[in-house]
C-alpha cells in the first residue's frame, strides 16, 4: 500500500493529474487555486510533459481545445471568474466532441467576489455554462482524498464520452491539507496506448495515398439538418451518461428518516457532523451527497424518500441552485427547506443542527 | 502533352467559396504549392479562423482544426505542443488577427511558438457584410464606419509586422501583396521561406499579405487591386521586418 502524504487540495489533484497521464497543462493564476498552476510548473517539467502559463484563461481552454484535438490527455484549472472566461472554449470543445479535463476551485461571487469557499458555480456548471445546447460531466469532491481521486476518473470518462469533464471543488477543498494516498502512476507506454484509442478522430501524421484522409477538429455545420443531427448524437452520449455515469453517497440513510438532506462538496462534510450529532439525540436524519452534479441522482432521491420523511432540506454555500434539481427530483410530494450562505461565508454544523431541530 | 501547372496535393477538390477579385484563393494555392514543395503535408495540421475562409477546413487537404475568433494561435499553440513532430500553421484575417484575437497574436508570438501564421489583411470584415476592421483605413468607409473611418474618434489602423517585430522570440515576419503577378511571386517565395523555417522548427513565422475585398469594398475585382495598391500599400509597407536566418547563417 502506498504511503499517505499531507497535501492541498489544490496540490493534490495536479499530482493525481500528472498519474493519470495528463501531459498537457494550461492555464492563468488565480485565488484560491494558484497551488495546482504552480505545482504543475514544477512538477510537468519533470515527467517530460508541457507546461504554460497562457496569457488569460481564453488562451487556456484554447490550448486545451488544441491539444484535445491531438487525443492527448490535457486539463486546465481556474476559479470562478476564471471558469467564466473558460466557457467559450468548453462550448466549442464540447461541440466538436473532444475529452478534456477543467477543475474549478469554486470562490464567492458574483463578479470579482471574494477567495473564500462557495458554491455559487452550481447552475454554470450543471446547465453547460457556455452558450449552446450541451453538458459537462461534474464531478464535486468533498475531501482533498477524493478531489484527488477526480482525476483518474475525469479523465476515464473524459476519453470513453469525448465530452468536458468538469471537477467543481471550492476554496475549502483547494486550501485544506490532507492526508492523501495516491494510485500508482501511469507509466509512458500506458500514456501513449490511451492517446492511441482517439486515432480514428484525432490529428496526427496522415499515411500518403492512395487512403489519404484528414482529420476536421470542428463544431461548425451551416446545414441546419446536418447541425440537428449532430447535437442530437450529443443528446444520445448525455442519455447513456445519466444513465451509466451516476455516482453518490448515502449517508445515514434508513427507514426512520424523518428528514432527508442534500448536500454536496463541502457543503456535506459539515451536514454530515451535524447528522452525527443529532444521531446522538436519537434523531434520524439522512443525506445524499451527489458526487455527480450532472447527471443528478434523481433516483437516490426519490428512493431515500419515504413516509418518514417529512421534510427534504438542501444545503449549499449559495442562495439556493441544487434545490432546483432536488425539487425535480421530490415532484412536489413534500416542501424542500434550505440553508444557505453566501458570499463565501460557510455555516457551522451547530447552524445546520439547529435549522434541522426547527424544523423537524 | 506536359503538365506544368496543376491542383497542388495540399489543397481538396472542393470548389472555393470565395467571390471574385478575393485574395483568399491565391494564398491557399500558395501555402498548398509550399506545403507540397516541402513535402509537409501528410505532418501539417492547420487551423482555420472565424472570418471568410471559416470552411478553409475543406480547401486545405491535411488536418484541420477550426478555431473560435481570434483563438486560432492559442489552439496552434496547444496543437504544437501536444505534437511537436507535426508541423502546424494558422490562417487568419484582420479582425479575427488584430481585433478579438489581439493577445493570442502577441503572446504566441512572444513565445515563439513554432509554428506559421498567414494573416490577410483586407481592411475590413468581410463574412459579416464589410464592417470596420482594425486596419480600416482613416476616411475608409464601411458599414459601421458610414462616415469614413474617423482616426481621432477610434484610431488608426494596427500594423501586426510592425507590432510584432519588436519581440525579441519571433524568428520571420514578412508583408508581402497579392496585387500583382510580381507580388505573387515574391509571396510565393516567403510564404515558401516560413513553412521551410517551420519545418526546421526555426521558431516563430508570420506572413502577412495585403489582400481585396472587392465586394465589400464595393468595387469591380480590378479596380479594388488598383485601389489596395494606391491605398493600403502607402500605409502597409512591404517587406522583411525580421528575419533571424540572415545572422544566423551570416548572409
Amino acid at each position: 500500500m502506498a504511503d499517505k502524504v499531507l497535501m492541498k487540495g489544490n496540490e493534490a489533484i495536479a499530482e493525481a493529474a500528472l498519474r493519470a497521464g495528463c501531459r498537457l497543462y494550461f492555464a492563468y493564476p488565480i485565488t484560491p487555486q494558484s497551488e495546482l498552476i504552480e505545482y504543475m510548473s514544477k512538477m510537468m517539467p519533470k515527467v517530460g510533459g508541457t507546461f504554460v502559463q497562457s496569457e488569460s484563461e481564453i488562451a487556456a481552454i484554447n490550448m486545451v481545445y488544441g491539444a484535445s484535438g491531438c487525443g492527448k490527455r490535457v486539463m486546465t484549472s481556474s476559479s470562478s471568474p476564471g471558469i467564466s472566461l473558460k466557457q467559450e472554449g468548453i462550448s466549442y470543445i464540447s461541440g466538436a466532441s473532444l475529452p478534456a479535463v477543467v477543475v474549478n476551485v469554486v470562490r464567492g461571487g458574483p463578479g470579482l467576489g471574494d477567495i473564500q469557499p462557495a458554491q455559487g458555480d452550481y447552475y454554470q456548471a450543471t446547465r453547460g455554462g457556455g452558450h449552446g445546447d450541451y453538458r459537462n460531466i461534474v464531478l464535486a469532491p468533498s475531501t482533498v482524498q477524493e478531489f484527488a481521486d477526480m482525476a483518474p476518473l475525469a479523465f476515464d470518462l473524459a476519453d470513453k464520452y469525448r465530452i468536458v469533464v468538469l471537477i467543481l471543488s471550492d476554496g475549502l477543498i483547494g486550501q485544506m491539507m490532507e492526508p492523501v494516498e495516491f494510485q500508482p502512476a501511469k507509466t509512458e507506454e500506458e500514456i501513449e496506448k490511451l492517446g492511441k484509442q482517439h486515432e480514428s478522430w484525432c490529428m496526427h501524421p496522415n499515411e500518403d495515398e492512395p487512403n489519404h484522409h484528414h482529420h476536421i477538429i470542428n463544431s461548425l455545420e451551416l446545414d441546419p439538418n446536418v447541425l440537428s443531427d449532430l447535437v442530437l448524437n450529443l443528446e444520445k452520449k448525455y442519455i447513456e451518461i445519466e444513465k451509466t455515469e451516476i455516482r453518490f453517497e448515502e449517508y445515514n440513510i434508513s427507514p426512520d428518516n424523518e428528514i432527508l438532506c442534500v448536500a454536496y462538496g463541502t457543503a456535506a462534510r459539515i451536514t454530515k457532523s451535524a447528522i452525527e450529532e443529532l444521531k446522538k439525540e436519537g434523531k434520524s436524519i439522512g443525506l445524499i451527497r451527489p458526487i455527480t452534479l450532472w447527471p443528478f441522482p434523481t433516483e437516490a432521491i426519490k428512493q431515500a424518500f419515504n413516509q418518514n420523511v417529512k421534510k427534504i432540506l438542501t444545503l449549499e454555500l449559495n442562495l439556493g441552485q441544487m434545490i432546483d434539481d432536488v425539487r425535480l427530483a421530490i415532484e412536489g410530494k413534500v416542501p424542500v427547506d434550505f440553508i444557505g450562505r453566501v458570499g463565501g461565508l460557510v455555516f457551522s454544523p451547530e447552524e445546520v443542527k439547529t435549522k434541522i431541530e426547527e424544523i423537524l | 502533352m506536359e503538365i506544368i501547372a496543376t491542383r497542388p496535393k495540399s489543397l481538396t477538390k472542393a470548389q472555393f467559396t470565395y467571390c471574385p477579385g478575393c485574395t483568399h484563393g491565391i494564398s491557399h494555392r500558395l501555402i498548398a504549392e509550399a506545403m507540397d514543395e516541402l513535402g509537409m503535408r501528410n505532418k501539417t495540421m492547420g487551423v482555420c479562423p472565424v472570418g471568410c475562409s471559416v470552411l478553409a477546413y475543406n480547401f486545405f487537404d491535411c488536418d484541420m482544426a477550426e478555431a473560435a475568433h481570434g483563438r486560432a494561435p492559442a489552439l496552434a499553440t496547444g496543437m504544437k505542443r501536444a505534437r511537436p513532430d507535426m508541423h502546424v500553421f494558422t490562417y487568419q484575417g484582420d479582425g479575427d488577427l488584430l481585433a478579438i484575437g489581439t493577445a493570442e497574436i502577441v503572446h504566441a508570438a512572444n513565445r515563439g511558438e513554432h509554428f506559421s501564421v498567414f494573416f490577410v489583411n483586407n481592411a475590413i470584415y468581410g463574412m459579416t457584410g464589410g464592417q470596420m476592421a482594425p486596419t480600416t483605413l482613416p476616411g475608409m468607409k464601411t458599414t459601421t464606419s458610414p462616415y469614413g473611418r474617423d482616426e481621432k474618434d477610434i484610431g488608426y489602423p494596427i500594423r501586426a509586422c510592425e507590432l510584432l517585430a519588436t519581440l525579441e522570440a519571433p524568428y520571420y515576419i514578412e508583408r508581402v501583396s497579392l496585387l500583382s503577378p510580381q507580388h505573387v511571386i515574391k509571396a510565393k517565395k516567403a510564404v515558401y521561406k516560413a513553412l521551410k523555417f517551420n519545418k526546421e522548427e526555426r521558431g516563430f513565422t508570420f506572413i502577412e499579405f495585403v489582400s481585396t475585398c472587392p465586394t465589400n469594398w464595393g468595387f469591380e475585382p480590378m479596380k479594388a487591386f488598383e485601389w489596395a495598391k494606391e491605398n493600403m500599400l502607402p500605409f502597409f509597407k512591404l517587406g522583411v521586418f525580421k528575419d533571424k536566418s540572415i545572422e544566423e547563417e551570416g548572409k
